[in-house]
């Protein structure tokens, strides 16, 4: 309100050059306006914020009874504060801070991840390609695919003989698939004109897969990577429940086995809220790497 | 004299399956250094057919293409095509779709400002220098089609392909870009091969016009030579006598004598 009148004591001073003036604080209105900013805000944050709130106090009430199975959120408050308030902490090997839990967890999905996005990008690319490759493959990632991320753990301890190993080859194999397909896809709808350019160029194998392939499928490509990165966030707190070690999987087993249902409850939280922020962080990249390539 | 390029005796069919369509039966055609042909005929021809025949993107059933004598085959940047939907690739600005072009035919003989200066030329011929670092989803249609005969001009090729350039432009972009291939033309002397529909657009650039009967097993019905002096303009020719003598004999053959008939289909 205060700029407001500002801005009107400004028009009335100066009457002589009026446009210019209206000119100046319409643009400054639109750049700097708080009130725009925080309605704008409030319109995003406030319907979350009063739903986590609602969702609170229904707990809070179903489970305040003194025979409840579950903890309520004040207790979950009290006996888990050190969790939700020093997510940082390291006292020892076995008693460490969440963050640093999740950031454990986090390194072997980069590292499973990381070798499915390669792998599943040269494979789509070779089914996409090659319409004998596509009829041999096809069918077994198919099947393959529909097998649950836990059924491929005991083959995989078997196979490598230690758990860290063996859980990153669960992440691998589960998110290799979206990956693959929708690379496939995305390969196989590059259009006919693209291909022309590139034979008339003569381009070979090589400069076609970097120049034209990978570009022109980018955003199946990056449809297929946020399915994945989703699927390997789930396939590792999974995973490491089994397999043990100090990621965040194993914290959940372990506060099981100890009865500490508060720490499992702030444990789903930075769970969810991690994998939130992974799906949003390869969206991210990908709406940034395939600018200008959906426009026709 | 031998021919520049040689179309000998090309007969084309596609197998489905059992299914054998002919698309193209029996097409000669000789075309010389710096000439200017027009391929025109109904739709279903086979007119981009046969360009793709040229450019080596679809192979011969029968016969041979022949430029300077040596067989041509498969597709490559001597035989430089614009495309009718221009196909630039849309996440390089205009400066990288062009330099991709450049970089891969003359990587090894031109240094890098020579390629920079060779670029810049080639954009500066189709006046689209100004929007080198646009992306093609930031440029009209008639700009992105200009810039594609850039990318192709930029190859240096010994013929100059036009599948049907103007065919999704609006009539005076159309008209814009049709002054200006005729300017390069008369610049640099480039071998050109266009396939077109519109009959003033075929008098109007070429020095020959080559029409076709109508599918299946299309072949050459006529070709017709236009006599007109260059530089052509537009405005002057069209109460020009050869003009509207060339005109009338293509649109007689189109619509009397070899009428589309829809049901041949």
């Amino acid at each position: 309100m205060s700029i407001q009148t500002i801005e009107d004591t400004k028009v009335k001073a100066f009457p002589a050059k009026p446009a210019a003036v209206i000119a100046f604080t319409a643009r400054a209105r639109r750049r700097f306006d708080p009130l725009a900013i925080a309605g704008k805000l409030a319109s995003a944050l406030v319907p979350p914020i009063v739903v986590i709130a609602l969702m609170l106090v229904v707990w809070q009430i179903a489970c305040s009874s003194p025979t409840s199975s579950l903890p309520p959120p004040t207790q979950v408050w009290n006996e888990a504060y050190d969790l939700i308030a020093h997510p940082f902490f390291d006292n020892g090997p076995q008693d460490i801070g969440l963050a640093w839990r999740v950031l454990i967890s986090l390194q072997r999905v980069a590292i499973g991840f990381g070798l499915a996005a390669i792998v599943g990008v040269a494979l789509g690319a070779l089914v996409g390609q090659s319409i004998w490759a596509m009829r041999g493959l096809d069918p077994v990632f198919q099947i393959l695919r529909t097998v649950p991320p836990l059924a491929w753990l005991p083959l995989s301890l078997a196979a490598f003989r230690d758990s860290s190993p063996s859980a990153i080859f669960v992440i691998f194999i589960t998110s290799i698939w979206p990956i693959i397909i929708n690379t496939a896809v995305g390969v196989r709808n590059i259009p006919e004109d693209y291909r022309n350019v590139s034979r008339i160029l003569r381009l070979n194998q090589f400069e076609f897969f970097v120049k034209i392939m990978v570009p022109a499928a980018a955003p199946y490509i990056f449809t297929g990577l946020r399915i994945g990165i989703g699927l390997s966030w789930l396939a590792i707190v999974a995973a490491e429940m089994l397999t043990g070690g100090v990621g965040i999987g194993f914290f959940i087993w372990d506060a099981w086995n100890s009865s500490r249902l508060p720490d499992i409850i702030v444990a789903l939280a930075y769970i969810g809220v991690t994998g939130f922020c992974l799906d949003r962080l390869v969206a991210a990249v990908g709406a940034f790497v395939t600018r200008g390539t959906t426009a026709k | 004299m031998t021919a520049y390029l040689k179309l000998d005796h090309i007969d084309k069919s596609f197998a489905r399956g059992n299914q054998v369509s002919e698309v193209l039966k029996d097409i000669r055609l000789t075309i010389d250094k710096g000439e200017f042909v027009s391929i025109i005929g109904h739709s279903g021809c086979g007119k981009s057919t046969l360009l793709n025949l040229v450019a080596g993107l679809t192979k011969v059933s029968a016969g041979a293409v022949l430029l300077e004598d040596k067989e041509v085959d498969s597709p490559g940047p001597e035989r430089a095509v614009v495309f009718q939907n221009h196909s630039l690739l849309p996440w390089l600005t205009v400066y990288e779709n062009i330099n991709l072009a450049v970089s891969k035919v003359f990587g090894r003989s031109k240094s890098k400002a020579e390629r920079h200066d060779w670029i810049m030329r080639n954009l500066d011929l189709v006046q689209m220098a100004h929007a080198k670092d646009k992306r093609p989803a930031e440029i009209s249609g008639g700009m992105k089609q200009r810039v594609g005969i850039a990318r192709a001009l930029a190859m240096e090729p010994k013929i100059l392909l036009l599948d049907e350039p103007f065919g999704a432009l609006d009539a005076l972009t159309r008209a814009h870009l049709q002054d200006a291939v005729m300017d390069i033309h008369s610049r640099l002397g480039s071998t050109t091969i266009m396939i077109t529909h519109d009959v003033d657009e075929a008098v109007l650039l070429s020095d020959r016009i080559v029409m076709m009967t109508n599918g299946p097993a299309a072949t050459i019905g006529e070709v017709l030579a236009v006599p007109l002096a260059r530089p052509r303009r537009r405005v002057e020719l069209s109460s020009d006598r050869t003009f509207l003598r060339c005109r009338e004999a293509v649109l007689k053959f189109l619509y009397e004598r070899h009428r589309f008939v829809e049901a041949a289909e």
